[in-house]
């Protein structure tokens, strides 16, 4: 996806105003600068990737989570609403059976959970599902 | 090291050459992820497992980095292929250095 200047803005313009609290918006930064160092910032392509979450989670202590992605070597998942993003990243050796896997998370709110898959052949996509959170799990 | 940390794995006894095995690992773990204050306001500090892995006969299954926002008792759920009879090992790595293992014989019939 290419953004113009303009469009850029606009997006900037919309983040700040959702994000009025600086603490969030410095997490989603974080976010993105941990997909940058994942990627190495190499383009990352939409699709590819399959996120399974709840669309309602009514605890975010425990949320239930899958990723897969036919062909990656690899799958870092980031909840872009935590305190702090990061949330795991699946490196699949040869013995893997699947190049999936699943857990539980936390989830601080209602947000994106996004996977970045890294393929066999250095290309990268992206997945993402949202997940509203009636009771969050990051305490406070 | 933690108090009662306990590894479950559950992995079929016995597969075909070749097979993919779905696995599911469990272990109980606090998981304090660094962000709770104790009742005088203070942090509690950050004490996770950070690090999972899974091989089989020396080959790596599943390496997986953890973080603060993986839940209370880590659960992981996976494939792994199963060429002949031999040893899945599994291994976590908690935050304190101490290392818990499990491990599961899978027979080929």
């Amino acid at each position: 996806m290419e953004l113009n200047r303009r469009e850029t803005l606009a997006l900037g313009l919309g983040a700040a105003a959702v994000m009025a609290l600086p603490v969030r918006f410095a997490a989603a930064a974080t976010g993105e600068e941990m997909i940058a160092a994942f990627t190495g910032g190499a383009a990352v392509t939409e699709g590819g990737v399959t996120v399974t979450a709840p669309e309602i989670a009514e605890n975010g202590n425990t949320v239930p989570v899958a990723v897969s992605s036919e062909g990656a070597v690899a799958i870092m998942v980031l909840a872009m609403g935590n305190p702090t993003p990061g949330v795991a990243t699946f490196t699949f050796g040869e013995g893997a059976g699947a190049h999936a896997a699943s857990t539980r998370i936390r989830l601080a709110g209602t947000q994106d959970v996004v996977a970045i898959a890294k393929m066999a052949d250095g290309s990268f996509a992206r997945g993402a599902a949202t997940v509203k959170v009636t009771i969050g799990g990051c305490g406070g | 090291m933690a108090d009662g940390v306990k590894p479950r794995v559950k992995a079929p006894a016995t597969a075909k050459a070749g097979e993919a095995v779905v696995l599911k690992t469990l272990i109980s773990h606090v998981m304090e992820s660094g962000q709770r204050k104790n009742k005088d306001g203070s942090l509690i500090p950050r004490s996770i497992i950070n690090r999972f892995t899974c091989e089989f006969n020396g080959t790596m299954v599943v390496d997986v980095e953890m973080h603060p926002a993986i839940s209370t008792n880590p659960y992981f759920e996976f494939e792994a292929v199963i060429p002949a009879t031999g040893e899945l090992k599994f291994t976590w790595y908690d935050d304190d250095g101490s290392v818990y293992n499990d491990a599961k014989t899978v027979t080929v019939a």
